[in-house]
């Protein structure tokens, strides 16, 4: 039988918990096993590209995330909007954008949420000419 | 025959299509990069192909994750511009070459790059702001007829650096072997060095940058021996986008000249880049 891939399947590659083929410090791998992981809420953030998606979410988000058949946890980031979760439970950053930008929030938010800081620090440490050493 | 006149590389920032969008270009943040473009955009507008071949990666727009091809070719007439969930970019739609797109699959197939087809394709930023750092200001239509390449870089294992030069030398027989004498375009598109998630977001590599866009005219052998790991390491986990730059690079001539080159952070998250390369050795 094919059984749905779990949660604890597999490596997580979140920025806490490095691992598996490529350990880059502070680098999450959007693997296989990631993408297993995070194939459901992978699959809802990218309904939003249609409006009529997007209002539907808004006017009940857990039953949205139900509908697609999130994990509990999944459900839980989403709802929380824990971007950090977001990522550990398997969404890739380019997914996980689509819901950052329907809260009217940008990369460089998310930036300083991944890194401890404001979306105005952040900034200035690109302006400055990156974060050399992360 | 076919022959290609150029290579453009370049970032493919969304932010970069924004900004042209907002009218933002003359803005202090953005303004040193479009001067940057400037000398290109005038010697392209000088040198424009019969058609173009754009080589980029979908961002969660016109593929999800159901299908993860490592390599694909879009075949259809036109290409829609996707909504990527603020309304699409007010651009032209893509008109597609599917004469051209055949042919190249049939002989890359042959080569042994066995491509995924698209009939039905939209495209994203990824494609349209490098068509936009070429075109500022298109009109009606884009300059040509785009046939796309799509190339996974969003999930590990992404294809090797190696095997996308491979690809692009392909890729150059390919076009030699077409039987319209048609003048051919490369945009590779992605990179630079960038890192959208995790503690280590906002990196930026301007060193290794820096050697990128000087070896991917001197000496691209070199950077498709790069492994996966490094490039991750070295240029982030969204600057390993860098590889499509190689396919461009790989179908062009060993010995090619730079018209312009420029570099800018930060567009975004990302440091932008830009090399256009003539097909003439200088």
């Amino acid at each position: 039988m094919t059984a749905a891939p779990t949660l604890t399947e597999g490596t997580p590659m979140s920025s806490s918990e490095a691992g598996g083929r490529i350990d880059v410090p502070g680098t999450p791998i959007f693997d296989g096993q990631t993408s297993r992981r995070g194939l459901r809420l992978n699959k809802m953030l990218m309904s939003f590209r249609s409006a009529d998606n997007r209002e539907r979410f808004t006017a009940d988000e857990a039953a949205y995330c139900a509908e697609f058949g999130l994990a509990p946890e999944q459900t839980q980031a989403v709802l929380d909007r824990d971007w950090t979760a977001m990522i550990d439970l398997g969404g890739s950053i380019f997914y996980v954008y689509k819901l950052a930008m329907m809260d009217g929030r940008s990369m460089q938010y998310l930036g300083g949420v991944f890194t401890g800081m404001t979306e105005e620090e952040f900034q200035a440490e690109l302006r400055a000419g990156g974060r050399r050493h992360g | 025959m076919a022959e290609v006149l150029w290579g453009l590389a370049t970032s493919h920032v969304p932010s970069i299509g924004a900004a042209m969008d907002r009218g933002k270009t003359e803005d202090p943040a953005w303004k040193d990069l479009f001067d940057g473009y400037a000398p290109a955009r005038a010697w392209l507008a000088e040198h424009r192909p019969d058609v173009a071949i754009v080589v980029y990666n979908d961002h969660a727009n016109g593929l999800d994750l159901d299908i993860v091809p490592t390599f694909g070719i879009g075949t259809a007439d036109s290409y829609r511009v996707a909504d990527e969930g603020y309304g699409p970019r007010q651009v032209p739609d893509v008109i597609g070459d599917p004469d051209l797109s055949l042919h190249l699959l049939e002989s890359l197939i042959d080569e042994g790059f066995d491509l995924t087809v698209f009939q039905e394709l939209e495209v994203d930023h990824g494609l349209t702001v490098p068509l936009s750092v070429w075109t500022p200001d298109p009109g009606d239509a884009w300059p040509c007829p785009v046939v796309p390449i799509l190339v996974n870089v969003i999930q590990y294992p992404q294809p090797t650096a190696a095997r996308c030069y491979a690809l692009g030398q392909a890729l150059g027989r390919a076009i030699a072997s077409y039987r319209e004498d048609v003048t051919v375009g490369i945009l590779g598109t992605g990179g630079m060095s960038h890192q959208l998630a995790g503690s280590r977001a906002g990196f930026i590599n301007p060193e290794f940058d820096a050697m990128w866009l000087e070896k991917i005219e001197t000496d691209p052998s070199a950077l498709a021996s790069l492994s996966r790991e490094e490039l991750i390491r070295q240029a982030g986990s969204e600057g390993i986008e860098l590889i499509m730059w190689l396919i461009m690079r790989g179908a062009m001539n060993p010995r090619v000249s730079t018209v312009h080159k420029h570099y800018f952070l930060p567009a975004s998250n990302t440091a932008a880049g830009i090399a256009l390369l003539d097909n003439r050795p200088g």
